[in-house]
């Protein structure tokens, strides 16, 4: 009996009323779900219409609700970070547990919310700017989902069972080692992250094909949508990128399971070699959120402006650019490690040089809005927003590259200050933007236009308010990932003004939240299929877009193909309608989550040193694989007259 | 709409304006006390002044093509506006020469940071020397220095003498922290497997803060130390004080300060010999059960500074 109470009060994390109240919470939330889902016998809907699916615009859909759920957990985490830092010498929260929130908070922001968040928008607009009718492996587009979802999860059990990983995000050896770093929250992070990163190394293959193979007849690379050209590169980088971070949380995971030293000295491991392998992974990562955020204002801007985008040939070979550079930069995480002179003086210049083709997007955005007629619409706002702000965080960026001024900068606010400039003005903002811009073709009604202003207002201002601050609380010599500090030094009142700042992002948070409610009952319907007059061809098909995207595939002939098709009808040459044919779709599969839910279930033994549960997981994960290569019958048809009738319905045919 | 944005552009000013003027000594950063953070802090003012330009450039055209471009019916409207050339060339240049302008200095800085500062002051009689040399291990969580000249170490404090370049070797024994005393200069890591050094310099005898600056756990936060300049007469004085009145550091003691917690300061007026090596904790392990760990890494010291202030376990 005492052995069984010492076990659970190890397996549960006990002892503290906030984790007690997240367990209620948890149990009350699943209640629920399972309640309402019961009540309303919506169970087969939900296995046929949604697990099951492997259409991209339901798998992108799915992807931004667990996006934005992580963004909640993500953002109570840095709610706590601010109380806690508010006055000088808090309470709220002990060391041990702001450890484990700023590295919960800092991995769900990179790998839960804002790489999910943007698959999800690639998913949704992709396929269909390219007039394609699904992603070119739509089974392995789901299984990469569940392995995120999965992936996630774990994670996230980590909070009530077993205890949260505290190394921070990047995880640095020897400190995430097992000597240093006892207990199962470590094994969390490398094995959660582990899942759902091989999910996003399919869903970067999946996009390179789709992208080089599937784009409609007529639309060569250079008449691709800017956003598309975003995320072929971005597959590239991801492509390139994730198997450096894959080798080094196996071999992490070996070191604290198996006993080995890749990344301790005790037998000639390197705890440097993990900062490279990490940073390999990790700057290129940061451009993997960011340039399709540069895509999403790229269409934003130009649809708004009511204009061709400015310099667009320039536009994407300065994606290039930045993705070949984003690749020798990585050492500028680690200036202060004892490199040698020339050493830091190449990665200081390979940094400073991306500033180049940043800049010239910059401009280019600028001049894309010179001449234009610029509607203020909320997507608009996020994109307008992001051009000041994001400046702000490019050219701190600029000064932490200089290496002697880095040693001042690095690990103080200033740096904290800094890639929150980039990653909220450019990824949240982005990914806001997006899923304004986007809503409507997701579910066929808008978004509130006032809610959507007054959230982008207060989220906005209550961001600068929050971390330009910061910049000077670096200078001052504060360091991150401090749980509390001392009165005395000054630092007191310029915390209290950026706590005040975090809870004014939550609100305009919550305001975004009431919209996406208040919208769901209340929304403007679309019945055009194009409510923002848009330039490319997502915006050619019905809102929500029917299950194989489009009717006939659509030929295309110049850039911003929809405003052709426009502009020719208006001059009335429109081109006849042609009879349907049968068109060809892949069929549901449950396969993808239930491998996912064995992938979990690994997982979790391994988390444990449960070998008995993991192995048999994998085992179940190896089977799901078999069994897929028995499926023959793998796709159906829609016959000619449901395609007719699905059309009348969305009213397209006249 | 736009009134916002205009306001926001100049707000955003206001802060660079006090920045560049740096007349807080709070600021540790922008208030340097010594000659490797006044260097530092030259770049950072030379950086600020060019980044804010880029930053106003970007503000000034955004406003104006928001206030311009924004009404509804607008003059200048051109759908087929799409590229310019000229324009285009112009926005590849300007930052091309920016970074050049950036670029020189930060290397030059970098190259010169190699060297040791020159010394402004008469060095102390116990110093033998014109430059110092101090040990720094970083234990979970707390400093210790050694001097190796002096055979004195001190826990959670540094005394130095003013306008005297001191060379810091820096270990650690754990986790990875990093040594930074912003007001004398940058940060350099402690790690395990490789030793750094770091030269700093204080101008004036004065007492400058110092902390960890890399995350190594529980008490991260409390892992400070302050730096305590001392004119070249006080340095002797504190060093036959020490010598007479305080304590050796026994390998018992040692020992104890070895287990990961928080201490007060200390000093002691000696310290074993078998310390000089500085071990790390898997070779301190290995040492006491005989085996050897493998992990004297000669390659990896990359402290740039010639093996002149190089160390290898
Ligand atoms: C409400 C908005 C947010 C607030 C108030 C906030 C606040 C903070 C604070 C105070 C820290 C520093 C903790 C410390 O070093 O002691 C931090 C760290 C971090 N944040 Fe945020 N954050 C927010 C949103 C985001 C977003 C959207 C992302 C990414 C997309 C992000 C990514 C990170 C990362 C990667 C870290 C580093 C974690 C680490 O040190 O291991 N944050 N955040
Ligand atoms: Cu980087």
């Amino acid at each position: 009996m005492q052995n069984i109470t010492n076990f659970l009060s190890h397996f549960f994390v006990t002892g503290d009323p906030m984790i007690y109240g997240a367990d209620a919470s948890i149990a009350l939330a699943s209640i629920g779900i399972v309640v309402v889902l019961t009540y309303f016998k919506k169970w087969k809907w939900l296995w046929d219409e949604w697990l099951t699916s492997v259409d991209h615009k339901r798998i992108g859909i799915m992807y931004i609700i667990a996006a934005l759920l992580m963004l909640f957990r993500g953002g109570v985490d840095a709610l706590m970070m601010r109380t806690q830092l508010a006055l000088p010498n808090m309470h709220f929260l002990n060391a041990e547990h702001y450890n484990q929130v700023f590295t919960t908070h800092g991995t769900i922001m990179i790998i839960f919310v804002a790489m999910p968040f943007i698959f999800g928008l690639m998913n949704i607009a992709v396929p269909l700017q390219i007039g394609a009718r699904d992603v070119a492996f739509p089974f392995l587009n789901a299984l990469s989902f569940w392995l995120f979802f999965f992936g996630a999860m774990l994670f996230n059990l980590s909070f009530v069972i077993g205890g949260s990983p505290d190394a921070g995000w990047s995880s640095y050896a020897p400190f995430a080692g097992a000597e240093l770093n006892p207990g199962v929250g470590q094994n969390y992070y490398l094995i959660g992250v582990q899942i759902s990163g091989i999910g996003s190394l399919a869903t970067g293959i999946n996009f390179l094909v789709t992208i080089l193979k599937m784009r409609a007849p007529g639309m060569t690379l250079f008449k691709m949508p800017m956003f598309t050209w975003s995320i072929l590169i971005t597959s590239v980088i991801v492509i390139f990128a994730f198997p450096a971070f894959t080798v080094a949380l196996a071999l992490m995971t070996i070191d604290r399971l198996f006993g080995a030293h890749f990344f301790t000295i005790a037998a000639g491991g390197s705890p440097m070699l993990w900062a490279n392998l990490f940073w390999f992974w990790g700057h290129p990562e940061v451009y993997i959120v960011l340039l399709p955020v540069f895509g999403i204002f790229s269409e934003v801007i130009a649809t708004f402006a009511h204009k061709t985008l400015f310099g667009y040939v320039v536009m994407v070979w300065s994606m290039i650019a930045i993705s070949f550079l984003s690749f020798i930069t990585w050492l500028h995480h680690f200036f202060t490690m004892g490199n040698t002179a020339p050493v830091n003086a190449f990665f200081s210049i390979s940094t400073m040089l991306i500033a180049i083709p940043t800049g010239v997007k910059i401009f280019n955005w600028l001049f894309t809005l010179n001449r234009g007629r610029i509607e203020f619409t909320t997507p608009m706002l996020w994109a307008l927003a992001f051009i000041p702000n994001f400046t702000i965080g490019g050219v701190t960026g600029v000064m932490l590259a200089m290496a002697p001024a880095d040693y001042q900068y690095h690990n103080s606010y200033f740096l904290v200050a800094h890639f929150h400039s980039t990653l909220i003005a450019g990824t949240v903002f982005g990914i806001f933007c997006g899923l304004h811009y986007w809503w409507p073709k997701m579910f066929g009604y808008l978004l509130n236009e006032k809610l959507g202003k007054w959230s982008f207002w207060v989220f906005m201002i209550s961001f600068n308010i929050c971390f330009m601050p910061m910049y000077f609380l670096g200078l001052m010599g504060m360091t991150r990932r401090m749980y509390t500090y001392p009165a005395g030094l000054g630092w007191g009142p310029i915390n209290f003004i950026i706590t005040i700042g975090a809870f004014g992002m939550g609100l305009g948070f919550i305001i975004m939240a009431l919209n996406i409610v208040w919208s769901a009952i209340h929304g403007k319907k679309d019945t055009t299929g194009d409510p923002w007059d848009g330039r490319t061809l997502e915006w050619s098909t019905a809102s929500p877009a029917p299950e194989y995207n489009f009717a006939h595939i659509p030929t295309v002939s110049t850039r911003d193909a929809f405003e052709a098709m426009k502009e020719e009808k208006r001059e009335g040459r429109t081109k006849p309608q042609l009879p349907f044919k049968p068109i060809h779709m892949p069929n549901n599969s449950g396969i993808p989550f239930i491998m996912g839910g064995f992938m979990f279930v690994a997982g979790f033994g391994f988390v444990f040193e449960w070998f008995w549960m993991g192995i048999p997981g994998l085992l179940g994960v190896v089977a799901c694989m078999i069994a897929r290569s028995f499926v023959y019958n793998d796709h159906h048809h829609i016959p000619a007259d449901e395609i007719e009738r699905i059309e009348r319905a969305a009213g397209r045919l006249s | 709409m736009m009134k916002t944005f205009k306001m926001k552009g100049l707000a955003a000013l206001v802060p660079l304006l006090v920045l560049l003027t740096g007349c807080s000594d709070k600021i540790a950063v922008l208030n340097p006390q010594g000659p490797v953070a006044r260097e530092q802090y030259h770049l950072i003012v030379w950086s600020l002044i060019m980044m804010s330009l880029v930053l106003a450039i970007v503000l000034i055209i955004f406003i104006y093509v928001l206030v311009r471009f924004g009404r509804k019916n607008n003059k200048g409207y051109d759908p087929n506006n799409t590229g310019n050339r000229k324009l285009e060339i112009i926005w590849l240049i300007v930052p091309v020469v920016i970074c050049i302008l950036l670029a020189v200095p930060t290397v030059r800085t970098l190259y010169a940071l190699n060297d040791p500062p020159k010394a402004t002051a008469k060095a102390p009689a116990s110093l033998h020397s014109n430059a110092m040399t101090i040990d720094v291990t970083s234990v979970d969580w707390k400093w210790l220095f050694r001097y190796p000249g002096q055979n004195i170490e001190t826990v959670n404090y540094v005394v130095i003498p003013a306008g005297i370049p001191v060379n810091f070797r820096l270990h650690a024994y754990d986790a990875m922290n990093a040594f930074w005393v912003p007001e004398l200069g940058g940060q350099q890591y402690t790690m395990t497997d490789m030793s750094m050094h770091l030269w700093l310099q204080a101008d004036k005898p004065g007492t400058y803060a110092g902390r960890s600056s890399n995350y190594s756990g529980q008490g991260f936060a409390d892992m400070t130390f302050n730096v305590l300049a001392k004119s070249a007469s006080d340095f002797d004085s504190w060093v036959s004080d020490v010598k007479k009145n305080q304590p050796a550091l026994t390998m018992n003691k040692y020992m104890q300060l070895l287990k990961p917690d928080n201490v007060k300061p200390m000093t002691f007026s000696s310290y074993p010999k078998e310390l000089e090596k500085n071990l790390n904790k898997a070779q301190m392990e290995g040492k006491q059960t005989g085996k050897s760990t493998d992990n004297s890494m000669p390659g990896m010291n990359m402290s740039g500074n010639n093996g002149k202030g190089g160390y290898n376990p």
